[in-house]
């Protein structure tokens, strides 16, 4: 089957893949660029563990088609951190031990970044809503929620 | 949170410290099953069943060895066959002949999603595409779902070389009922003579599945000397190895496993799937093979726990008094027998003393997937009828249920049903924990409800084995046998930082392959912090051991005359105040000049379990107009013995409530009427999201357990025993009436709405 080449931007880098029709974000992302920070849960839009921040907008990577990507600007967890410095999100999650196995922190962290651009003040109600689409086995969700509270005032302390 | 005995003065024991996986884990580096990938590696999928049950009449593979890029197209017939297993069986049973089967079937196909045959190729895609090119020509017979109507004769057989096992008769016919088990004691019909209130109720719980995140995923990587290399998502890393050994015919020292990250367990990555189907299509080709499942694969062939249906009895007198109490239980066991009913028995009365008692449970084989543990496994269940039953009794006789419970509560030196004997539990204090807490006199809403109950678990000990490694520098490397699933390096490095007396910091823990380490058991069963922690200590004594030597050594003393305190060698007698402290990074600094490198290791099989009791308080208001239940709040109250880390004891507490919301409220295996698994996605098998649930407030109580160095006592599992039958009780008290079908959908619930309804015109 041919591919198509496709050029984005991903994490600020000009990148440059090809995809055959059919094949998803998501296996782009893992198979073609060993990007494996983005997790396969379901493959069918119900769990959030690959959520990818697509041209601002959160996304399950494995809803979205590679083909259709020229010209997208996409956000990782791998291009969370600046440099060194993990974001005040990936902190407070680790100060309030909200993971345990960890697979779905990748998506929950991406999908909170894009919720608190949008509401940088949210209630808990909020939060937990915000965060509905993905799912976590392990936490119970308790400690998840308060590491975004928090790191959603700190964000707003630091303007 | 609260920590009611903080009696020792601990540095590190206790406090909420950073995790040493953390980082990896908010950054993507982690690397979980399906996060490998080998050069040259094939991809490998597997044809499974449309039918609950069939007899395999042909399976033609030409086809598909033929399309492009197809290396090896497998069937049974590449999988070793074993004879049955024999008594006396283990209380969980790992017989070859099943599990050669359920990894491959034989003769016939026992539940839709049955692996029939499985393919590597080049790609995904390519194998997907040679799946639909082997034919399969099935004899479609009866199926059967139901635990009850299984156990009846005349049910479709499942097995047709299954007996009845300790059948007197000796059973000339097989039968889906395997085994059952029965623990008594006490004379029941004097019992019940005495009691002045009998209830007798029947209750049903569905099949849940454990839903971790991460489907499972290995890769298989062969060696012409015949060297199996594999890297999988487990719980258990030894115990793949050891499976695979004996099912593949192969020496275990040829098997060398390395556990990936693992995104979840709960007990559904025990046992072996696609890893021995990866070996082989690797040994075929001489190539490395991946298989990863779907999340449709996960949950139509890999096991989830029992669904059940019970038939209880219990009476008490007026002064809430426990006469009596007799259960039988069938636990649907799936395509192949063991479901967990020796862990039923023992948990059905176990936090009650009662004096006239006797529970049953039958392993009955269904046309579902093999049942796998799952968090606690047979106890949930077992609890959702006893506890429900004993809220009933509580409730009509007008007694608080929880001073009815501390009426009948066990106590040390009580015994359970299967004979595990208490010593030193809290018990009590977790009931009176539970009464004095604001939620319990908390004022409720309208159509809202409080509901109670009580969980017990004994948790697990055995094999662990450590070797822990003090570097040049100071530093220390700790390697355990056990995969980490919510945190067991942070508690392991801990107990280590507390023995040697230095910053966490100075401490890395690793999970080290099956090559490296000595076997170690499952992270399962509540384990690893007491067992393998236990180990961890074992083994950073002997270091400070041989560090109290080197220091004597050095100092010219007597190794009896030094003692460690503080990462610290320190000279004992009085009138060494001119010999000078040598500190752990000095010594190390020294050993490797004065005679060698210095490690410390354990290989134990750890005893001295502690029962743990688990009480949950939870509100629920229930929309009378659809049915919806929602928690609005929850407590989760528990004996940890001593939490090692806090976080992560908590963590565990607050997971295994919401697991429980979900199996009380949403989650349950559906089939049609062909005995097909309907909802084999996230989107129709519905676990709980965070707009579900409450926060989860969490009371740690800690009665050491005296056994154990730091008083560990199990706590992944307590905490989801009693949480279905604490939501359902909820739900009664919302609605006014008893409830005992889960889950209690919004469909169940109406129905009951309406019916009370009907019944008040």
């Amino acid at each position: 089957m041919a591919k198509n080449f496709v050029t984005t931007t991903i994490n600020g880098d000009e990148v440059e893949f090809a995809s055959y029709p059919g094949q998803s974000l998501l296996d782009v992302l893992r198979s073609e660029l060993h990007m494996t920070g983005t997790k396969n849960g379901c493959g069918s839009g119900d769990c959030g563990a690959c959520t990818v921040v697509l041209n601002g907008r959160p996304v399950n990577a494995c809803l979205v088609l590679g083909v259709e990507l020229d010209g997208a600007e996409i956000e990782t967890i791998e291009g969370m951190a600046t440099g060194t410095k993990l974001h005040p999100l990936q902190q407070k999650f680790l100060d309030h031990a909200a993971l345990q196995c960890g697979i779905c922190t990748p998506g929950i962290l991406t999908m909170a970044k894009a919720f608190l651009e949008k509401n940088p003040d949210p209630t808990e109600s909020e939060v937990r809503y915000g965060l509905a689409g993905n799912l976590c086995r392990c936490t119970g969700y308790d400690k998840i929620v308060r590491a975004v509270l928090d790191a959603a005032a700190d964000m707003r302390a630091d303007g | 949170m609260s920590n009611d005995q903080s009696t020792t003065n601990y540095r590190w024991v206790g406090k909420r410290t950073p995790r040493p996986d953390g980082v990896d884990k908010v950054t993507g580096r982690a690397r979980y099953g399906d996060d490998m990938s080998v050069p040259g590696m094939l991809h490998c999928k597997i044809l499974r069943s449309p039918h609950a049950h069939a007899r395999i009449v042909s399976i033609d593979l030409s086809k598909a060895k033929a399309l492009k890029g197809v290396k090896a197209v497998l069937t049974c017939a590449e999988i070793p066959d074993h004879p049955l297993s024999e008594p006396p069986y283990a209380p969980i049973i790992n017989d070859m002949h099943d599990i050669s089967r359920n990894v491959m079937a034989r003769e016939k196909v026992l539940y839709d999603g049955h692996a029939v045959a499985a393919v590597a190729a080049t790609s995904e895609r390519i194998a997907r595409a040679a799946l639909k090119l082997i034919d399969v020509e099935y004899e479609v017979l009866p199926h059967v779902l139901d635990p009850l109507e299984a156990a009846q004769p005349g049910a479709p057989i499942l097995n047709e070389d299954q007996f009845t096992f300790g059948d007197e008769t000796e059973p000339k016919v097989p039968s889906n009922l395997f085994r059952s088990i029965t623990g008594k004691r006490g004379d029941l019909e004097a019992g019940f003579a005495e009691a002045d209130l009998i209830i007798e109720r029947e209750f049903i719980s569905e099949p849940v599945h454990q839903g971790y995140i991460e489907p499972l995923a290995c890769i298989a990587t062969t060696s012409e000397d015949g060297c199996v290399e594999l890297w999988t998502t487990t719980q258990g890393h030894f115990v793949i190895r050891a499976l695979c050994a004996k099912l593949l015919n192969m020496e275990l020292a040829k098997i060398r496993v390395t556990a990936s990250e693992i995104g979840g367990g709960f007990g559904g990555k025990n046992t072996i799937y696609g890893e021995p189907v990866a070996i082989r299509l690797s040994q075929m080709t001489g190539r490395p093979v991946r298989m990863v499942m779907t999340r449709t694969e996960v949950f139509r062939a890999s096991g989830p726990t029992v669904g059940s249906r019970s038939k209880i009895k219990m009476g008490a007198k007026k002064d809430g008094t426990i006469t009596a109490a007799e259960v039988d239980t069938w636990y649907q066991a799936g395509a192949f027998k063991g479901a967990p009913v020796g862990r039923a028995v023992e948990t059905y009365f176990s936090s009650y003393k009662i004096a006239n008692v006797r529970a049953t449970c039958y392993d009955v084989c269904v046309n579902r997937p093999k049942v796998a543990a799952y968090r606690a496994p047979g106890a949930p269940m077992a609890a959702f009828a006893a506890e429900g039953a004993i809220n009933e009794l509580a409730d009509r006789l007008g007694i608080d249920p929880i001073d009815f419970r501390l009426k009948n509560a066990v106590g040390e030196g009580d015994e359970s049903l299967m004979g595990s004997k208490y010593g030193q539990i809290g018990l009590v204090e977790v009931l009176e924990k539970v009464k004095s807490h604001p939620h319990y006199a908390a004022p409720l809403g309208p159509n809202q409800g409080r509901g109670f109950a009580l969980g017990y678990w004994m948790h697990g000990g055995g094999l662990s084995s450590v070797s822990a490694h003090l570097l040049d520098d100071g530093t220390v490397t700790v390697a355990t046998g056990n995969p980490d699933i919510g945190g067991s390096r942070s508690s392991m490095r801990v107990m280590a930082a507390e023995e040697l007396g230095i910053d966490i910091e100075l401490i890395k823990p690793i999970v080290a392959d099956t090559g490296s380490m000595g076997y170690s058991h499952l992270t399962a069963g509540s384990r690893t912090t007491f067992a393998t922690g236990w180990a961890v200590v074992n083994a950073v004594r002997e270091i400070i051991d041989k560090l109290r030597a080197l220091a004597a050594k050095k100092w010219g003393i007597s190794v009896d005359d030094v003692i460690w305190e503080s990462g610290q060698a320190v000279p004992k007698k009085a009138g060494q105040d001119r010999i000078k402290p040598l500190s752990l990074k000095e010594l190390a600094g020294m050993a490797t000049k004065m005679g060698g490198a210095i490690a410390g290791h354990s290989e134990i099989n750890a005893g001295g379990v502690g029962a743990a009791f688990s009480a949950q308080l939870v509100d629920v208001e229930v929309d009378p107009e659809t049915g919806f239940v929602t928690p609005t709040r929850y407590t989760v109250v528990q004996d940890v013995g001593r939490a090692i880390s806090p976080d992560y004891v908590e963590g565990q507490m607050q997971g295994g409530a919401v697991q429980g919301i979900g199996w009380a409220l949403n989650e349950a295996y559906i089939y049609d009427a062909e005995g097909r698994l309907q909802n084999t996605g996230f989107l129709d098998y519905r676990m709980p999201v965070a707009s579900d649930v409450p926060m989860i407030d969490t009371v740690l109580v800690e009665v050491p357990n005296p056994n154990h160095p730091y008083g560990v006592r199990g706590v992944g599992e307590p905490c989801l025993v009693p949480a279905p039958a604490a939501v359902a009780n909820a739900v009664e008290n919302a609605i006014g009436r008893t409830m005992s079908w889960l889950p209690l959908s919004p469909p169940k619930i109406l129905q009951a709405i309406e019916e009370l309804k009907l019944a008040a015109e």
